[in-house]
């Protein structure tokens, strides 16, 4: 947790120190009840702010700031002529999409690769173009 | 084992444990009813705020919702929601507080709207089906290239958040707009490739049922269904449902970029239907969603017991409508009956659906489930086809066994 918000949390604390002086709690790391009848809406709003992860908030609502991590590597191409397509397509996507997909022609695939260059600026070499669509023409999905 | 291809294949499958710390492990795996195969799909859970979802690729993510959470209620859970992205460049950190969403182009007065200001504004809430357009593209036949999804690219959420039309309005959209293109975070992984932006008409933008949403069933949404806020289209297949929504532009010219000029266009015909192999017909921009109802808690294949009722249940949409009726027949289509319908959370929902078999007789029992939509329309007996393998909504079926 930042430090700037630890402080912030501390702030909140010694403003609900009447409270907390009142009802006899021995210090910050103490549990502060949600609702006294002495505590002004200034502490409890000071509090829920400072018990709050950082985010966006507002109208009830928090919008937490989040960092996640995502899986970068699927399994990989394999076999003969394995070492174009790890070189050539892996960069923008994973090879599941290709290893998933149903016999197609060896017209379709070699559309499907022009596709990859020429519409999303796969930057494969010309020479390589024919060893993609021979490794996915020789493909022999689901048996 | 003899070294063909397939099983060099196999092995690498099989193999995957060395190497990289964040790989998409696989847990187990699925067998899906994909016609010709490859049937396998690997079932992970290395997917953050996700639980077990089926992996049809890695990167950029392609999750499909396991079949069996479809029976437990007509939400579903934000942990096992369908996920779908087009680049890999995908922020994995997002900073709420300073978030910014753009409001630009053909309007009176520019905005940067952090999300304070977003929630502070006037709040909708709206149950409505996020559907893939290519969901179910994988029980197409003839078969055709793209996401091998079978029916889990969908899901229904209750989505809360504000009227596209106030954010508009709050900009002032200017005499001569004509749509409006979204775009989010993510990005190309090479320079020169296509953003991933959608648009809509004007007058659909400002219809107030489009929605940007900043929670789906009542919690924050995971960072790979969009954290922070997604555009929510009623009726409408899930490439407009624009995701990390960053930045919205008025325009006063159609929009001609790729992903509304090139990619996913239908045929402009009845259904999106054209036969196999033909060609010269004209395309249109993806759009509406048809109806659709499923089976959920009987698999293909299920056993049941002669002479016992057997209560088949279901979920079914309207697609851009509500759910009029959900009828079942047994008798291949000769004779219908209708479905109980279950609480109606809005008309682009997912509906609940029940039937119940009285008696069912000894032998090969096929049940065929078709929805009709408040407009009339009703599912297909027979599939559309089109090279896209978008907009799937034939008849759905399933064997029971009965003995």
């Amino acid at each position: 947790m930042p430090i700037n918000l630890m402080t912030v949390a501390f702030g909140a604390v010694i403003v609900a120190g009447l409270t907390l002086a009142a009802i006899g709690h021995p210090g910050a790391p103490a549990p502060i009840p949600l609702k006294t009848a002495d505590a002004p809406n200034a502490s409890l709003a000071a509090k829920e702010a400072a018990s709050r992860p950082p985010g966006a908030f507002a109208g009830g609502v928090l919008l937490a700031n989040i960092s996640v991590e995502l899986p970068t590597t699927g399994r990989p191409y394999a076999g003969a002529g394995s070492d174009v397509m790890n070189a050539n397509c892996t960069a923008c996507h994973s090879a599941g999409m290709v290893l998933t997909q149903p016999l197609l022609s060896r017209a379709t695939w070699s559309e499907e690769v022009n596709k990859m260059r020429d519409a999303y600026k796969a930057p494969v070499a010309d020479a390589d173009m024919a060893a993609i669509v021979d490794y996915l023409a020789a493909m022999h999905p689901g048996g | 084992m003899i070294p063909t291809r397939r099983n060099v294949l196999r092995l690498a499958m099989t193999g995957l444990a060395a190497g990289a710390t964040s790989r998409a492990h696989a847990d187990t795996v699925v067998q899906l009813p994909v016609p010709g195969g490859p049937s396998e799909r690997a079932v992970t859970t290395a997917f953050p705020q996700k639980g077990a979802m089926i992996l049809q690729r890695t990167r950029p993510p392609l999750l499909e919702t396991p079949w069996e959470v479809f029976d437990r209620g007509v939400f579903t859970p934000n942990d096992q929601f369908y996920v779908r992205w087009h680049w890999a460049v995908i922020p994995q950190q997002v900073d709420a507080e300073s978030y910014n969403l753009a409001v630009r182009g053909h309007v009176n007065t520019p905005l940067q709207l952090s999300l304070d200001d977003i929630l502070a504004m006037p709040r909708v809430e709206m149950a409505a089906v996020n559907q893939c357009s290519g969901n179910s593209r994988g029980l197409f036949s003839p078969r055709v290239s793209g996401a091998q999804w079978t029916n889990g690219a969908m899901g229904n959420a209750k989505w809360t958040g504000v009227r596209l039309r106030d954010v508009l309005d709050r900009a002032g959209v200017k005499p001569g707009a004509t749509a409006v293109r979204f775009n989010g975070l993510d990005e190309p992984v090479v320079p020169d490739g296509p953003d991933f932006t959608k648009s809509l008409d004007l007058d659909h933008a400002r219809d107030g049922e489009v929605m940007i949403a900043f929670q789906m069933n009542g919690a924050s949404l995971p960072l790979l269904n969009g954290f922070p806020i997604r555009l929510i289209v009623p009726g409408w297949y899930s490439t407009y449902w624009v995701k990390m929504l960053s930045d919205i532009e008025v325009l006063d010219a159609p929009d001609e970029t790729y992903w509304m000029k090139t990619a996913y266009r239908i045929p402009d015909t009845p259904n999106a239907n054209v036969h196999p192999g033909q060609t010269g017909f004209k395309t249109v921009p993806i759009n509406r969603m048809n109806p659709r109802s499923f089976v959920t808690n009987l698999r293909d294949g299920a056993a049941a017991k002669p002479g016992t009722p057997l209560l088949v249940r279901g979920l079914a949409m309207g697609g851009d409508k509500g759910v009029k009726a959900v009828d079942v027949s047994t008798d291949a289509g000769a004779s219908w009956q209708a479905a109980e319908l279950g609480r109606d959370e809005g008309r682009y929902s997912f509906r609940q659906w029940q039937w119940t078999v009285p008696k069912p007789p000894p032998g090969d029992l096929r049940v065929m489930v078709r929805c009709t939509n408040t407009d009339g329309v009703a599912q297909p007996l027979d599939p559309a086809w089109n090279p896209g393998g978008f907009m799937r909504n034939v008849v759905e079926q399933i064997s029971v066994k009965v003995a």
